[in-house]
């Protein structure tokens, strides 16, 4: 009963040991970025490896995503006659929570778990330690490009992600099932509202872009410099990620839409 | 500072891992202009001390003088400076695998100084040609031998023309081309631009060739210390088990174990 105890102690004292430690790390990034912004090059670099290259992946994803939320939105909203509803219901689904959530699940898969490992290994191959007695700051040329990259580039790749997904909703809802176009755009155009849906799906994006490259960026930088702490590194990185992006979503979503 | 004093001073030093001691009480004095190896079984903090010496890491006890400045009292940004005036080759080479061998040379180069990249150019030629490697400057690092990364990895050390130069185990897992090839660069480039190296290596006929002043470290302390002729003749335990790589000796053949008898029977010691 006694090391039940003190198992859970030693892992609730570890797990805020790592907050604290993430913490830190996460405040010398902020006062590294005045060296990333005075040299864009090293931040464009990483905008093209972790939002350009990220860019397929989304177009598809949300082609698909918004094809079958008009497929389901159809059947259902048949039932009550109300088809012409279709391009508000998939243009809200997609703008207030699939658009930021989905694309940052698929952020952290394809670019949080790449940046995880490439860290994790630039620690393993002492490619960090090496920067260190050059006298370069590995958090300022390394860290802080790499998470203001994904900063910026998460909610470009959400927004992508969601006008994507309502074409995809018009190729299904109008081009296969016949509603009228007119309607498809004229009931979205309505009932979307730029503060509230749109501007509010912006900030979930931002916010899911910091927490999801913050977690990466920390977690490689923090990784066991083996072959196996670095597959562990990553691992964590995408399952921390889901669970924070999907808690952060039911906080954000309560806090913006709570009283509907 | 004194042209005679020593480069690097280390008094008293401790140092421990979790509960595992490494460094129980150094002291060492690194002599300016020479080639020093610090030798020992593997496991014994050689690394480490490097670490130490580099400010990567911090003693429990004890303190490390570079070129007169107490390395652990230094600011962020002192240390920066300082680490600026000493080179350091990692086992290994710890090249950044993005960028090609000429990139990496001029790594330093581009991050701390605003030279003109027609200068930078000429600089990163001119470190690579003194080790041999002018023609690869295309390549990227995993295209490199283990050899040629460490030597491009010694131009990269070199490129902003330290004071000092710490090699960490240098000849490990190198051929015998490799390894004649860097023994010779290690003294060539010391006396050529006037280093203080430091030659962190278990390789005693190598490194014995080139040092002018030998550390033996074991169990946490310096066990012998002199110039290799000396640690050759000694009749310490120490050196001859180092020396002549004896199986059993101070450094026991078996970790710490209980009774082979009872261990075997299955009973407690």
């Amino acid at each position: 009963m006694l090391s039940y105890f003190q198992r859970l102690g030693a892992t609730s004292l570890g797990m805020f040991e790592r907050l604290g430690r993430g913490s830190v790390f996460f405040v010398n990034i902020l006062l590294s970025i005045p060296s990333v912004i005075v040299r864009p090059r090293l931040l464009i670099a990483q905008i093209y490896f972790v939002g350009v290259l990220s860019f397929s992946l989304i177009v598809i994803s949300g082609l698909f995503v918004g094809m079958v939320i008009a497929l389901q939105g159809f059947y259902t909203l048949s039932d009550f006659g109300a088809e012409g509803m279709l391009g508000v219901m998939v243009a809200a689904s997609l703008i207030r929570e699939l658009g930021p959530v989905v694309s940052a699940l698929l952020f952290a898969g394809r670019a949080g778990s790449a940046l995880t490992a490439e860290i994790g290994l630039m620690k393993a191959t002492e490619q960090l330690s090496g920067m260190e007695m050059m006298a370069v700051d590995p958090v300022a040329r390394i860290m802080a490009p790499r998470f203001l990259a994904g900063l910026i580039s998460m909610p470009i790749l959400a927004t992508l992600f969601s006008a994507v997904g309502v074409m995809g909703g018009y190729f299904i809802g109008v081009g296969l099932l016949g509603i009228d176009e007119g309607g498809y755009w004229s009931q979205m155009q309505a009932k979307i509202d730029f503060s509230q849906d749109v501007v509010n799906g912006l900030i979930k994006s931002v916010i899911f872009g910091w927490v999801v490259t913050w977690i990466a960026v920390f977690e490689g930088h923090d990784a066991i410099p083996t072959s196996e702490g670095v597959s562990r590194a990553t691992t964590r990185t995408v399952v921390h990620s889901a669970f924070a992006i999907l808690l952060l979503d039911f906080i954000l979503t309560a806090l913006m839409f709570g009283d509907i | 500072m004194t042209e005679t004093s020593p480069l690097i001073k280390i008094r008293d030093v401790h140092f421990s891992r979790g509960s595992k001691l490494i460094f129980d009480g150094v002291n060492m004095d690194i002599q300016r202009g020479k080639v020093t190896a610090i030798m020992g079984p593997s496991g014994t903090g050689k690394t480490t001390l490097l670490k130490l010496i580099g400010g990567q890491l911090r003693p429990s006890a004890g303190f490390i003088e570079v070129d007169g400045e107490n390395v652990h009292r230094l600011r962020r940004k002192q240390l920066y400076l300082l680490r600026k005036k000493m080179g350091m080759l990692f086992q290994s080479g710890a090249l950044l695998t993005d960028i090609t061998v000429f990139d990496n040379v001029a790594f330093p180069l581009r991050e701390h100084t605003n030279l003109p990249e027609s200068m930078i150019r000429h600089l990163v030629l001119m470190k690579l040609h003194a080790v041999g490697l002018r023609g690869a400057r295309d390549l990227m690092p995993a295209e490199l031998s283990g050899g040629m990364a460490r030597r491009v990895a010694l131009a990269r050390a070199i490129a902003l023309d330290p004071m000092m130069i710490m090699y960490d185990e240098p000849f490990t897992g190198q051929d015998p081309i490799s390894m004649g090839v860097l023994v010779q660069l290690i003294r060539l480039l010391n006396d050529a631009l006037g280093l203080s190296s430091i030659v962190v290596s278990h390789d005693v006929k190598e490194t014995c060739a080139i040092a002018d002043y030998v550390y033996l470290v074991s169990g946490g302390k310096i066990v012998e210390h002199g110039s290799p002729a000396q640690l050759a003749e000694s009749d310490s335990e120490w050196s001859q088990q180092f020396m002549q790589g004896m199986a059993d000796g101070p450094v026991p053949f078996h970790y710490a174990a209980k009774e082979y008898a009872k261990d075997l029977l299955g009973l407690e010691a």
